[in-house]
């Protein structure tokens, strides 16, 4: 199989795509949503607000960007809500007809624990999968040991995680305002859970096929590979239907959703290719590599 | 054996399409079981108070809390917004309150009036000095044991000689004595009566007042007047409480993205079933048929178990549709394959659902533990999400496997 015969160039690829991801998200950073950082982000718009200088001058520690639809979006430190409400007066008493499209003001502490636990759920998340893979495999010890399948799987989760993150990373850092916020750890969540949907199926063939035993003689790793040919089929046309929704929804959706439709677009290809391309050669490297 | 199929057949198409119109929005089924939308969709906002218990034993403070969120309740039931929740948290030594009031009209305000302690006080008025000079300095208060805690009924009236916003209070039966007692002691004196630690008035007792009724008139506008009693009527909080999280989504903002994100869904989801017709033939229109009733059967379980619809829900349930395509598709390439080994049609279907069904439930379980986990352990949208997930994958299971096969069974000719 062409994919297991040329699998170092394949992991070659997912490696500098990861190493690119961790350097840029170690290197720019995250900009962190409100929502985990704490903070006041507020949506406002009126026909009548020609330019942002005066919002800017109003709000001279925040950042202020125009949206699609002619409002105006401000981000910046807490403020109160006795703050939040003679700000109003002042900008409804220049700009007539404005609308409040949005307000959201969050504590720092409040902040911290949404991100905390967010983190948690997500790391929860990643070991569950992976001991339910390697419990589901359980049978399958020989040719590789089915606790394996649990750690690759893990390896493909962390993949499929990381180079999205580090895309947020980049985007944000050119200022389109990717953030790391709730949206995306439910977005780098659906990734997982399309992505170990992938994964799971070609190591299902490849159980299968060990257990019918048909090609008993046949070398683990071209067994693989026929698991992933016959696979293939499937999973490309599941990863087509999901991104034909996604590009619907990037293209005609809520601009609100914007990252968070990107996010998932990115992953699923990522993890349909992981799952082909990178869980399968792991493989049988490390079967090549242990006796066990 | 085709005719015991084509019954279930039929018993399917009958749920689905009772099912249809329950779930479609605005007939009558919609008084008993509305759809609940979130405020992202619908507008509205979602506060988070913190509860200072510094002044409460640690012992009490539970207790303070089930109080505190009581009144809370009956506050936001003024005003009047579909549904509106009210949640406790205690995270280590922080103890929060979480209020939303999806659809609310004027958020600020609601704020402004829920976050009120509005406690009650009535006290005596002590004059040291002459007070001829004006000297406030020689005024005493001295809080009396009647409260915010003895009121039967408040009520916003005119007056009818000054024309002006009052309150009129009804006093319980302790209250009534309390007054009484209050009022006889002061005869020709004032009593001063504090909102929140604020003086609020202070009228001269002309004569003992029997009865437990009484007046509180102010520089009130009608509004304010009708506030302060209902808050009066609600009760006072136990405990102080301060504002640290805000989220308000404007009307229009909501509906906008409602109507922008459905309109997308829908398309992505009719492009899909345009592709299963396509590449899968007769067997695409099976799973456009299962589709159709899984997306039917989804809607009216959120419906009825009263999920809230919000931004991250539908987000799960799109994520849901994915994985019942998915399902649906592995089962077709394996009946292909098995197709190609001269099996006959029937058989090669039977035996397509026999061999998708490991992975198929090994991924589903996966996913069924990553939503319940993410259930568990986080709140708000992220909650929202997993639970989506959760009954999506759940139905799929049935609709993918279940309803495929029988309609498989029932058209599938050799």
């Amino acid at each position: 199989m062409y994919i297991i015969k040329n699998k170092f160039i394949f992991l070659g690829i997912s490696g500098l795509l990861v190493a690119a991801s961790i350097f840029s998200i170690f290197y720019f950073g995250f900009r962190q949503g409100i929502d985990f950082a704490g903070g006041t982000l507020w949506q406002i718009q009126s026909e009548n607000i020609s330019g942002q200088e005066f919002l800017q001058e109003m709000f001279p520690e925040s950042s202020v960007m125009p949206v699609e639809g002619g409002s105006f979006l401000i981000r910046m430190p807490e403020i109160t809500e006795e703050q939040h409400q003679e700000s109003l007066k002042v900008l409804q008493s220049r700009f007539s007809g404005l609308e409040e499209l949005k307000f959201e003001s969050i504590g720092p502490a409040i902040g911290k624990e949404v991100r905390d636990r967010a983190v948690w759920a997500f790391l929860a998340v990643l070991v569950g999968i992976s001991l339910y893979i390697a419990f589901a495999f359980r049978k399958v010890s020989y040719p590789v040991n089915s606790w394996k399948y649990g750690i690759i799987t893990l390896v493909t989760l962390f993949h499929d995680a990381l180079i999205p993150a580090g895309m947020t990373a980049v985007i944000g850092y050119l200022g389109y305002g990717a953030e790391l916020n709730t949206n995306f750890i439910i977005a780098i969540l659906v990734v997982m859970g399309f992505s170990v949907h992938d994964t799971i199926v070609v190591f299902d063939r490849i159980r299968e096929n060990l257990r019918l035993g048909i090609g008993k003689n046949e070398a683990f790793s071209g067994l693989v590979g026929r698991s992933i040919q016959e696979t293939i089929n499937r999973s490309i046309n599941t990863s087509l239907t999901l991104v034909l929704v996604l590009v619907f929804l990037y293209f005609l959706g809520s601009p609100a959703l914007f990252h968070f439709i990107l996010v998932i677009l990115v992953g699923t290809i990522v993890g349909t290719y992981s799952s082909i391309c990178v869980a399968s050669p792991l493989l049988t490297l490390w079967k090549r590599s242990g006796n066990i | 054996m085709q005719r015991k199929y084509f019954r279930t057949f039929l018993l399917m198409i009958v749920v689905a399409v009772v099912a249809g119109f329950f779930v479609y929005p605005g007939t009558v089924l919609d008084k008993w079981s509305p759809w609940r939308l979130g405020l992202d969709l619908v507008g509205g906002t979602q506060v988070i108070f913190e509860v200072d218990m510094s002044s409460v034993a640690s012992a009490d403070r539970d207790q303070v809390m089930d109080g505190l969120r009581d009144v809370m309740e009956r506050r936001v039931n003024i005003f009047g917004v579909s549904e509106p929740q009210v949640i406790t948290s205690n995270t280590g030594d922080h103890y929060r309150l979480i209020v939303e009031l999806a659809g609310i009209r004027d958020a600020a305000e609601a704020i402004k009036q829920i976050g009120r302690i509005a406690h009650l006080e009535f006290s005596e008025v002590e004059q040291t000095g002459d007070g001829a000079d004006g000297d406030a300095g020689n005024i005493r208060y001295i809080s009396s044991e009647l409260n915010g805690s003895h009121l039967k009924r408040a009520q916003a009236v005119i007056d009818p000689t000054t024309y002006k916003p009052q309150i009129s209070i009804e006093f319980n039966s302790a209250g009534s004595v309390l007054f009484e007692n209050l009022t006889a002691k002061n005869v020709g004196k004032p009593i001063a009566i504090f909102l929140d630690g604020a003086l609020i008035s202070a009228p001269v007792v002309q004569e003992k007042i029997t009865g437990g009724q009484a007046v509180i008139s102010g520089q009130f506008t009608i509004p304010e007047a009708q506030n302060l009693a209902s808050l009066l009527n609600a009760g006072a909080l136990p405990v102080p409480v301060k504002l640290v999280s805000q989220q308000t989504v404007g009307a229009s903002l909501g509906l906008n993205s409602l109507n922008k994100t459905m309109f997308a869904g829908l398309m992505g989801t009719l492009a899909v079933m345009l592709f299963m017709v396509i590449y899968y033939r007769i067997f695409g229109v099976f799973s456009v048929l299962a589709l159709i009733i899984y997306i039917i059967l989804n809607l009216a379980i959120f419906k009825l178990v009263g999920v809230t619809m919000s931004l991250s829900t539908i987000a799960g349930f799109v994520l849901s549709i994915g994985m019942a395509v998915d399902a649906n598709i592995l089962i077709f390439e394996r009946s292909k394959e098995e197709i190609r080994k001269n099996l006959s049609r029937n058989t090669a279907i039977e035996e397509g659902f026999r061999r998708a069904w490991p992975s198929i439930r090994d991924s589903n379980i996966s996913t069924i533990l990553t939503s319940l986990i993410l259930y568990y352990l986080t709140t708000g949208f992220v909650r929202g999400f997993a639970l989506a997930l959760l009954v999506g994958v759940l139905v799929s299971m049935f609709t993918a496997i279940t309803v495929t096969r029988t309609i498989m069974r029932v058209f599938v000719r050799n």
